[in-house]
């Protein structure tokens, strides 16, 4: 009897059912649960944590602490004591703690693990401060007092409010300092560097006569003057903005007069009201993606990762898109379908399946070193022997990627070809259309939203790709973005920054991983997140294709 | 017979048609029709298999000249002889003539797409393209180079008109051609055919995907094309080629079995094959 109910069961194919809902099941699971961890991980990163203070007696000398919280984990008794950590006897396991204690300069770490028991009178004083710096990481303490020129300043207000006044005039400084140095002496720089190379290659040519060399050096002479005025005005301007500091109280007592030109951001997030907070959480948020990185990368922001991750993965669609079509059209309309077209699919399908290491090392040998060094001795003898496109840079990377994507898209659009119907093509040839008028005006029209299926597969792929990229152009800190505002503007030569290696960078190369790491889990999601925009830009581009050729659906 | 419906009109004979001997080789004499097109002992092999055996017919001007016979006997194939769109197919290989202005059409110098745009071609199922209703009938204007709008206008309209389409349509010519129904898109592709002002009008089976009121509009307007253009129809019904044809020409397993004025073959054929099927004992 109950032998039937099972079989019953089994023949309406329920197993199955719950089987396939199963894996659906898991699958969502699992792609919900990556997806909301990086998330949760990455973007808590940047809520104000509270600033902790504490006694510390567990080691020899009892100590004042203060600092963040970092991570908490339960530690076998014995491990400690094998560890070579003293550890009263009596427990079976010890609570252990993460402390970020910042003012690297001072103990020479930013991270320390205290135990759990030694820790007493733990507070959060709302007085406590925290600065942001240039160099050296966090610094934790106490305001003691700002100073004007090494001298405190006698105000009405608060030393607080003072400070936060005097590190925004620190900051309108730091601009025009940043201007001057990035974009008026960048141009330069950037025009020395032209006459270098004008004087270099009239040299080569053998007419550097004596009219030039006059007319070179007035030049020169001129460049030199205008960058002698904005020196002064730099010299200037780095008096002023050196001229006050914040002196503060650390954790063991010690007072710092710390510069407030290394200074970024202050803060007291013992005090911070949920507005406060949130004030805070955006801001670093929005540092994050639109800053320069800072200290090895390991604070700041990524913005130069993300301009050079969505340039190379545009040039690459530019390179790949109307080449992978162009062949899928010949093999698909014009070569004579037979084995050596059958080969030639084959092959093309297995480019697909070779590793992207591979294409990296044929991207450095074939474009970086045999086309790039030709451009070079071709046409930029006078730089010689610095290297202009015969170094890893976004062109070669975007190259790169484009072959090692080019296979997906030929595939796509030789697909979208073959489902256009045999009715249409001849509707168009009765009427008197050539084979090539027939392409233009029907068939690539309706094929269109498969050749975006392949672009969007390509996409998919290369923004995610970062092992090619180490050998074709991508760089740990690249000094300037790939467009600025020296002719020709875009400049495709230089080397990149990109998303993908800046997680593998700061995650295990960075002197501070600890510190580093939940900016690993910010940068993988970010980088979740440029790939679905792109992504989705594209997809909305072929679902307006695909209203527009709706035919193909019958 | 019996079950066939002949409308008398068709049936009353034409004076001035005088058929000639009817054998499978040979091809009757139209005396008083001019001829637009003469096919000549052709042959057409797909790879090793003969498709069409050794047939010779004419197409007479201004006349609907229908095509019959069971599928496969190779009726499409000859249509598509027409205007060249057996091209297309590699394996297709062709020997024989057929004349148009005493020039063979498969000569080398001739040039396919002008003889595909004298020579129209509507096909079994509406194929319009995913285009404005607008576009479909001005992309063959467009082919030839038309550009003005104004030119443009003028030829959609008449050729919209010719097709009998326009009252439906001409409120929404911007409008998808996928929007319509199968007769209407059916009209259209007729319509697009015409708007090329091409010489030979071909139809191949264009109301065997139709409902009978889309059919009966096919007819009437492939009876009305008629004044203007030369048609030459394919359709595997019989009552449609009764209805509709001046001339007919029963094939069957490649071979051209009988041809002569639809009068006689429908009333007295000369073969039996051609009495048995028109009389529903084959095929």
């Amino acid at each position: 009897m109950k032998k039937m109910v099972i079989k019953k069961w089994v023949d309406k194919g329920t197993p199955w059912v719950w089987l396939n809902a199963g894996a659906i099941a898991i699958s969502i699971i699992m792609v919900v649960g990556l997806l909301g961890l990086i998330a949760v991980k990455g973007l808590s990163h940047f809520w104000p944590k509270p600033i902790f203070t504490a006694v510390y007696q567990a080691d020899d000398k009892p100590y004042q602490l203060i600092g963040e919280l970092v991570e908490t984990e339960a530690v076998d008794h014995q491990r400690l004591v094998d560890l070579g950590v003293k550890v009263p006897p009596g427990f079976d396991e010890v609570q252990r703690h993460l402390v970020k204690t910042g003012n690297r300069e001072v103990y020479g770490t930013d991270f320390r693990w205290v135990l759990g028991y030694g820790l007493i009178d733990m507070s959060y004083p709302a007085e406590l401060v925290l600065l942001e710096r240039t160099e050296w990481g966090n610094f934790y303490g106490y305001l003691v007092e700002v100073r004007e020129s090494g001298k405190p300043i006698n105000s009405d207000s608060s030393q607080w409010s003072v400070l936060v006044e005097r590190l925004q005039r620190a900051q309108e400084l730091q601009q025009k300092i940043d201007y001057i140095e990035k974009d008026e002496i960048g141009v330069i720089n950037y025009e020395v560097e032209r006459l270098r190379l004008k004087t270099r290659s009239l040299e080569l040519k053998g007419q550097l006569t004596a009219d030039r060399v006059a007319e070179i050096s007035l030049q020169r002479a001129q460049l030199d003057e205008d960058y002698e005025v904005l020196q002064a005005r730099l010299n200037e301007l780095y008096i002023q903005i050196r001229r006050d500091s914040v002196y503060m109280e650390a954790m063991d007592g010690s007072r710092h007069d710390i510069a407030l030109v290394n200074v970024v951001r202050t803060s007291k997030p013992n005090s911070l009201n949920f507005s406060g907070k949130v004030s805070y959480y955006l801001e670093h948020l929005h540092e994050f993606v639109f800053a320069d990185p800072r200290e090895a990368n390991t604070e700041g922001g990524v913005f130069p990762a993300i301009f050079g991750t969505v340039m190379m993965v545009m040039l690459m669609s530019v390179m790949v898109t109307p080449f992978g079509v162009v062949a899928a059209i010949y093999l698909r309309e014009y070569a004579k379908q037979g084995t050596l077209t059958r080969i030639i699919r084959i092959a093309v399908n297995n480019l697909a399946g070779v590793p992207s290491i591979v294409y990296g090392v044929f991207g450095l040998g074939f474009f970086v070193y045999f086309l790039g060094g030709s451009i070079d001795e071709l046409f930029y003898p006078e730089s010689s022997p610095a290297p202009v496109f015969g170094t890893p840079g976004l062109l070669w990377a975007s190259l790169t990627l484009a072959l090692l994507t080019l296979p997906v898209v030929i595939v796509a659009t030789e697909e979208g070809l073959a489902r256009i119907p045999r009715s249409l093509r001849e509707g168009s040839l009765a009427l008197g259309a050539t084979k090539a008028e027939t392409l233009w005006r029907v068939v690539l029209p309706m094929a269109s939203p498969a050749m975006m299926t392949g672009l969007i597969l390509a996409i998919a792929r290369a923004a995610g790709e970062v092992a090619p990229l180490m050998l074709v152009g991508v760089v740990k800190l690249a000094p300037s973005l790939p467009i600025d505002g020296n002719f020709p503007y875009v400049h495709l030569e230089r080397k990149f920054m990109h998303l993908g290696f800046h997680i593998y960078d700061v995650g295990f190369q960075s002197p501070n991983v600890e510190a580093a790491r939940p900016l690993v889990y910010a940068t993988a999601l970010l980088l979740v997140i440029v790939i679905a925009s792109l992504n989705l830009t594209a997809v909305m581009l072929r679902n307006r294709l695909r209203e527009r050729y709706k035919a193909l659906e019958n | 017979m019996s079950d066939i419906t002949v409308a008398p009109e068709n049936l009353k004979s034409r004076p001035g048609i005088a058929l000639g001997e009817l054998t499978k080789q040979q091809s009757i004499c139209i005396d008083t029709d001019e001829i637009t097109m003469q096919v000549k002992n052709l042959n057409l092999f797909y790879g090793d298999k003969q498709a069409l055996k050794d047939v010779s017919l004419s197409i007479a001007k201004n006349r609907v000249t229908a095509f019959i016979g069971p599928s496969g006997c190779g009726k499409s194939t000859l249509l598509r002889c027409f205007n060249r769109m057996n091209d297309l197919i590699d394996t297709c290989h062709i020997e024989g003539e057929i004349l148009r202005d005493n020039k063979n059409i498969f000569d080398r110098d001739v040039d396919v797409t002008d003889l595909r745009r004298r020579v129209g071609m509507v096909f079994q199922k509406p194929n319009p393209f995913p285009k404005s209703i607008y576009e479909n009938v001005a992309y063959g204007l467009r082919l030839q180079g038309v550009k003005k709008r104004r030119d443009l206008d003028e030829r959609v309209v008449w050729a919209l008109k010719s097709a009998a389409i326009w009252e439906e349509v001409k409120d929404r010519l911007q409008d998808s051609a996928l929007a319509l129904s199968g007769g209407q898109q059916q009209r259209l592709v007729i319509a697009r055919a015409v708007a090329v002002q091409p010489e030979v009008l071909l139809l191949d089976e264009p109301a065997s995907a139709l409902d009978p009121n889309s059919t009966l509009k096919i007819e009437e307007l492939i009876n009305s094309l008629k004044e203007k253009y030369t048609i030459v129809i394919v359709t595997h019904n019989m009552q449609q080629a009764a209805r509709v044809s001046d001339y007919t020409a029963f094939m069957n397993l490649g071979d051209l079995v009988e041809f002569g004025d639809t009068n006689t073959i429908f009333t007295n054929p000369k073969e039996k094959q051609t009495e048995a099927y028109i009389t529903g004992r084959y095929g």
